[in-house]
């Protein structure tokens, strides 16, 4: 999708917003309500991820992020995306535009997969999972996210998925 | 600190770039949670170990929002008797693929990645609810 047609894509959310405020007014403010909420909740993460960008941009140069997580990064690339994928907060599309920016200095795609899936694991929510499931059920699936997003990044790699 | 007055026009750039399709998502995530109900998630269930692993996926994967939600919904239907494979794909689901956000994740990360990620997603939620409910039922 095209900047255009992104444009697009809000224009035509905009209208349905209208189309409900038409026929269902309760729900166009419930869903208005909502919207507020959620942007209240990401502002300070967009900030944080535009002082990332920036630090990034004017700091780290390309070569060092090929060497830590380019196609040559091995181990470490891992761990690092798998550490900083746990403990990246905010709704997922938040984080596409800086690994973006991350992938154009040389990030490979395979470790963009790995740190996505990580983010399933959330450390401050480890509790509430607990106690609805139970500690087993928490330790083997939180195991088997990390396991899965390695699996999942090296599956990108061998295929060569850009 | 030209350098650096650069480097910030450029990250402004990138989040420009990026910002109708966030806002669009976003607006399009608080209407699908406003207008289906939390009960309805119950219904579409079937009692098929497989396919309550598949339809659980399905759903995580169409719904969005705070992974407090998902563990909400999921322990209220845990309650209900839904099987723990269907909750635990729709859990990883939840996080994990993203049928709303697929427009950003495209115009973004690119469509080829971004299809063959959400597929894989996808594929491993079901593997990862299998193994974790062999796994709690063993311990």
């Amino acid at each position: 999708m095209k900047n255009k047609s992104s444009w697009l894509f809000l224009l035509g959310l905009i209208i349905i917003y209208f189309i409900t405020l038409i026929f269902k007014p309760s729900k166009f403010y419930e869903a208005l309500s909502y919207f507020s909420n959620i942007m209240l909740i990401i502002f300070p993460i967009f900030v944080l991820i535009l002082i990332l960008m920036v630090l990034i941009n004017y700091f780290v140069k390309t070569k060092k992020i090929i060497k830590i997580l380019g196609k040559n990064s091995g181990i470490k690339g891992y761990v690092l995306v798998i550490i900083s994928g746990i403990i990246s907060s905010g709704p997922i599309y938040m984080w596409y535009p800086l690994l973006k920016n991350l992938n154009e200095k040389g990030m490979k795609k395979g470790l963009i997969a790995t740190f996505l899936y990580c983010r399933a694991i959330k450390i401050p929510l480890l509790p509430l999972l607990i106690l609805y499931f139970g500690l087993p059920f928490t330790i083997i699936f939180n195991l088997l996210i990390i396991i899965g997003g390695i699996v999942q990044g090296i599956i990108f790699d061998i295929f060569k998925i850009e | 600190m030209r350098k650096f007055n650069e480097s910030i026009i450029k990250s402004l750039k990138g989040l420009w770039n990026a910002f109708p399709i966030l806002i669009g998502i976003i607006l399009l995530i608080s209407l699908i949670n406003v207008l289906i109900p939390k009960s309805t998630y119950s219904l579409i269930f079937t009692g098929n170990y497989f396919m309550d692993s598949f339809v659980g996926g399905i759903l995580g994967s169409i719904l969005a929002g705070n992974p407090i939600t998902s563990y909400i919904i999921g322990g209220e239907l845990l309650n209900e008797g839904i099987s723990l494979i269907a909750i635990t794909a729709f859990l990883v689901c939840w996080v994990t693929v993203g049928l709303i956000q697929l427009p950003a994740e495209v115009t973004i990360l690119g469509k080829k990645f971004a299809i063959i990620r959400n597929l894989i997603s996808f594929i491993f939620s079901i593997v990862i609810a299998i193994i974790t409910t062999i796994g709690v039922n063993l311990i």
